[in-house]
């Protein structure tokens, strides 16, 4: 769970970088998605990646039936969560099924219009004739319906959660952490989730309230 | 000044690990406020004996806080809440209020099997324990006692670590029943310490390896174990064991 999480965060950190550019530069964003289109290294690396989905979730439904097994047939009648535990270091299966529903609906929001549709359907997106390759326009197609914004926000809250308890976890379980270091790498994994999904929110809410375009007087 | 209360108990009853177990219930009128909590239910107990029933059977030993025999859960915490951490016979009843319904429940988990009502097995521990929890010791000549020096504060983390006293609390408040607790802790009195480092590679993987065979389940780091530990161990240990458990597979 470590390993394959702290490669996971990453690629999200990647990822957030990517779609920062998408705020200020239409044609720069494009360019890094014709540079990921259906290349060969692009869809390598995607399989990669689905991999280490698949096993850091194949290894949760492991672990978590594991531990409901040796949690016993029999609950307590009367449960007293204290005060140190987090909410969601008890919830991060719960919160990691959210993670992956969303992480699907995202696939068919973009990766289906993009790289798919690029191999599949002569380099055009399913919806509104775009190109495969105009991810801006993507962006500011998907954001255009408010179902989808608020989906993806709740997907990104879902998401810091899980970051914020999966951080120190890793570390802890990889053995980095101590009496002293517990403190520090705990408020480095809350400052990073933060930074993190913000830098993923800003966007979704960017495009969702002024649609990109706009913005550009406002934003500069 | 000490006062009296009254409160409703209800507590665990359970014919051994194949019986689905129930509560019951009792009044208990002008009970003394400096009354322990184990005083307290062996005084529920002379009166379910003086009644002709059955009486309450719990787990007690030396009720100084010392042995780790007591268990209890009660009212959702092991060993009850406390401010610093104390086993269930360092607690006391003027922690609880007049009218309070208090209620005890055993360690549940599937390694601690219950042999009778709030009376759990936990032999598992010693097996752990036995899996390498010593330092072997070649008999001969007696050291010079100032042979191998330790610093100060080695020997003082090491006695933190040793002063687990194994109750299984940990293993009960963690929502997977993992015993990483326990099992860090003992392996870090012996990692800290320079008699301890020869068989520290070999120790840390039988004990794990012998907590996996038991049936505890994994560690998800959610901190309930150090937050109701008697004893105050910190997930501090499980980091450690988790370095020594690393460092000596990839030494294989």
């Amino acid at each position: 769970m470590s390993v394959s999480g702290v490669a996971l965060i990453l690629f999200l950190t990647f990822h957030a970088c990517m779609n920062v550019v998408a705020l200020f530069s239409a044609e720069g964003y494009n360019m890094i998605c014709e540079m990921l289109g259906a290349n060969w290294y692009a869809v390598a690396a995607t399989l990669a990646l689905a991999a280490l989905v698949a096993v850091h979730f194949i290894y949760a439904i492991i672990l978590t039936l594991q531990n409901r097994k040796a949690r016993g047939a029999s609950r307590y009648a009367v449960s007293d969560k204290p005060a140190k535990v987090e909410w969601a270091a008890q919830n991060m299966f719960v919160l990691g099924v959210i993670v992956i529903l969303g992480m699907l609906l995202h696939l068919y929001n973009f990766w289906y219009n993009m790289m798919f549709a690029e191999m599949a359907n002569g380099g055009y997106a399913y919806v509104n004739d775009l190109s495969a390759h105009d991810g801006y326009g993507m962006i500011a197609y998907t954001f255009s319906n408010p179902v989808y914004s608020v989906l993806y926000l709740v997907w990104l809250v879902a998401l810091w959660f899980h970051l914020t308890h999966g951080f120190w976890s890793a570390f802890q379980t990889l053995g980095w952490s101590g009496k002293i270091w517990f403190n520090r790498v705990k408020t480095i994994g809350y400052v990073y989730a933060t930074v993190l999904i913000l830098m993923f929110a800003v966007v979704v809410l960017k495009f969702a309230l002024c649609g990109g375009a706009c913005c550009t007087g406002i934003c500069g | 000044m000490a006062k009296n209360i009254s409160f409703t108990i209800k507590y665990w009853k359970q014919n051994g690990p194949k019986d689905a177990g129930h509560f019951e219930q009792r009044e208990m009128h002008n009970i003394p406020d400096d009354t322990s909590f184990l005083e307290m239910l062996d005084i529920l107990n002379e009166e379910l004996i003086n009644e002709g029933k059955e009486p309450f059977t719990f787990d007690h030993d030396c009720r100084e806080g010392i042995c780790g025999m007591c268990s209890l859960y009660i009212n959702g915490t092991p060993h009850g809440k406390t401010a610093t951490g104390a086993t269930t016979c360092q607690l006391y009843m003027r922690k609880f209020n007049d009218g309070d319904v208090i209620t005890v429940e055993p360690w549940r988990s599937a390694a601690f099997p219950v042999i009778k009502d709030c009376m759990v097995d936990r032999s598992a521990f010693d097996k752990i324990q036995a899996a390498g929890g010593y330092v072997t010791v070649r008999t001969g000549q007696p050291q010079d006692a100032n042979a191998i020096l330790i610093p100060k504060q080695d020997a003082d983390e090491a006695m933190d670590c040793a002063t687990c006293i194994g109750c299984g609390a940990c293993v009960a408040a963690c929502k997977n029943g993992s015993a990483m607790l326990y099992v860090s802790s003992k392996v870090s009195q012996f990692a800290l310490l320079p008699q301890g480092r020869p068989e520290a590679a070999k120790r840390a993987k039988a004990m794990v390896a012998k907590m996996d065979e038991l049936g505890f389940g994994n560690c998800t780091n959610t901190r309930a174990c150090e937050a109701v530990c008697p004893k105050n161990e910190t997930i501090a240990n499980i980091a450690r064991l988790n370095r020594e458990f690393l460092k000596a597979k990839l030494a294989d």
